[in-house]
C-alpha cells in the first residue's frame, strides 16, 4: 500500500518539473532563451540547464563520453583509481531476476535544492541562477563535506598538485571538484563535451538543453516519454534525467 | 656616554638609509616583455594597471565564477594569451621562473599568489597533455581556436 502511495507521488514529483516549466515560462522568455547570451549579461533563472540520458542508447564499455570530459578538463589520473577525479562514471546495473544489464553515466545531477550547497561552510559549494552547481575553488577550503553529502558521490577532491590544466578549467590541490556541465561551454552556447561526444560516436544516450523551455528538444522528449530522477525519494529535482532504468 | 654613542649609530644608520648603495649591488629591475604586434594596447594604461590590476582580475573573477559573464577586458585567460609567448627557440617560461611575465613583477617585489596552483600559466595552445587522447586533444584546439559558434547547437 504505501509502496503505490509513494510511486504516484514519485511519478507526480517527476512530472511537476515539466508541468512547471510550461505553466511558469511566459512566451516572452522563449526568445531571449533562443539566443545567445550576451558575454556582458548575468546568467537567469528563465534557463534551467539539464541533462536526458537514454540507457537503451548507452552501451556498456563505452567510454566517449569520459574521455571527452577527462580532456575537456584536463583531468590525468595518477593511476590511484580510489583517489584520482572522475567528473563522470560509468555505473552497470544488473536485474537479478532477468540478468538484463544496463549501462549509464553518473554525473553530478545538479540538483535543485542540492545537498552539497546546504552543508557548505564557507558558501564555495554554490548554486548558479541557471542551476548548475558548481565549487569556487577560490573559496573552497577542502574540507569535503559536500563529498560526503552528495548522494551520488559525484563529487572528486584533488589530493595531489595539478600541472597542465587547461586554460577554460582551472583545477588545484586541496579543493573539490565535480561535473561543471562544462559551464564554460554553455556560457558561449556551446553543448557539453560529454553530449558532443556521445552524438559524434553515434550513440545519441545523451540531450542537453533548457528544462524551463516547453518547445526545447528535452522537454519535449521529457513530456512525450518521461524521465527519471536517480534517488527520486530525495525529492532533490534533479537536473539529470534518465529514460529505460 | 653609552646615549651619545648610541645617537650617533642611529644618524649613521638614518644617513645610510638616505643614501643607498649604488652601482653593482642594486636589484635589476624585471624585464617586462611587451606583447608583440603594432598597435597592441593592454586594456588600461600601464600605470593603472601596475596598480589596480589585482582588483581587475578579482572583481572579473566573481561576476564570471557566479554570474557567468565572461567579457574578455579583465579576463584573467587574456592576460596569458596576450603576454606569455614563447621565446625563439618556441619555449615557455613557467610561472615558477623570472622570465615569466607575472612572476617577474611579483618575484621583484616579493608578492607571493597563489593564482596558478589551478590557473594554467600559458596560453592553451602551449598546454602540453602528456599525449593523453591525441584526436580529442586536437577537436578541443579547434574549438578552442574556432570561432564562437563551433561546438553545436542547443537543443
Amino acid at each position: 500500500m504505501s509502496d503505490s502511495v509513494n510511486h504516484s507521488r514519485r511519478s507526480f514529483l517527476e512530472k511537476s518539473a515539466v508541468v512547471g516549466a510550461i505553466t511558469i515560462a511566459p512566451g516572452i522568455l522563449l526568445h531571449q532563451v533562443a539566443n545567445a547570451k550576451p558575454d556582458d549579461q548575468a546568467v537567469s533563472d528563465s534557463v534551467r540547464w539539464g541533462m536526458l540520458i537514454n540507457t537503451n542508447n548507452c552501451e556498456q564499455g563505452c567510454t566517449d563520453c569520459i574521455d571527452a570530459c577527462n580532456t575537456e578538463h584536463g583531468l590525468v589520473g595518477n593511476d590511484r583509481p580510489k583517489s584520482d577525479t572522475q567528473y563522470i562514471r560509468k555505473v552497470t546495473l544488473r536485474d537479478k531476476m532477468t540478468g538484463h544489464e544496463l549501462s549509464l553515466p553518473l554525473m553530478c545531477q545538479h540538483c535543485e535544492t542540492a545537498p552539497c550547497v546546504d552543508v557548505c561552510p564557507t558558501g564555495a559549494s554554490f548554486k548558479r541562477k541557471d542551476g548548475i552547481a558548481l565549487v569556487d575553488k577560490h573559496i573552497c577550503i577542502g574540507c569535503r563535506y559536500c563529498m560526503m553529502a552528495c548522494p551520488f558521490k559525484a563529487r572528486s577532491f584533488v589530493h595531489e598538485e595539478v600541472k597542465n590544466q587547461t586554460l577554460s578549467a582551472p583545477r588545484g590541490k586541496g579543493t573539490v571538484e565535480s561535473c561543471t556541465m562544462c559551464v564554460h561551454r554553455v556560457d558561449k552556447d556551446q553543448i557539453p563535451a560529454c553530449v558532443e561526444a556521445c552524438g559524434k560516436g553515434k550513440h545519441d544516450a545523451m540531450m542537453f538543453g533548457d528544462l524551463n523551455d516547453p518547445n526545447s528538444t528535452i522537454s519535449k522528449e521529457l513530456e512525450k516519454h518521461g524521465g527519471k530522477q536517480i534517488r527520486a525519494d530525495l525529492q532533490l529535482n534533479t537536473a539529470v534525467r534518465y529514460q529505460g532504468l | 656616554m653609552t646615549n651619545r654613542f648610541l645617537r650617533i649609530t642611529f644618524l649613521l644608520a638614518g644617513l645610510a638609509l638616505l643614501f643607498p648603495v649604488t652601482g653593482s649591488a642594486e636589484t635589476p629591475l624585471p624585464t617586462i616583455h611587451e606583447p608583440e604586434g603594432e598597435g597592441v594596447k593592454c586594456v588600461e594604461p600601464e600605470d593603472v594597471m601596475r596598480r589596480n590590476h589585482m582588483n581587475f582580475i578579482l572583481h572579473q573573477r566573481d561576476e564570471t565564477m557566479h554570474e557567468g559573464i565572461r567579457t574578455s577586458k579583465y579576463s584573467f585567460a587574456e592576460c596569458i594569451n596576450c603576454h606569455v609567448e614563447p621565446d625563439e627557440n618556441g619555449n615557455i617560461a613557467g610561472v615558477d621562473t623570472k622570465d615569466h611575465f607575472c612572476n617577474g613583477c611579483h618575484e621583484y617585489a616579493a608578492v607571493t599568489i597563489d593564482c596558478f596552483e589551478c590557473h594554467a600559466d600559458r596560453p592553451q595552445k602551449f598546454i602540453d597533455r602528456g599525449g593523453k587522447s591525441a584526436s580529442l586533444q586536437d577537436e578541443l584546439h579547434q574549438t578552442l581556436a574556432a570561432d564562437e559558434d563551433m561546438g553545436g547547437e542547443l537543443k
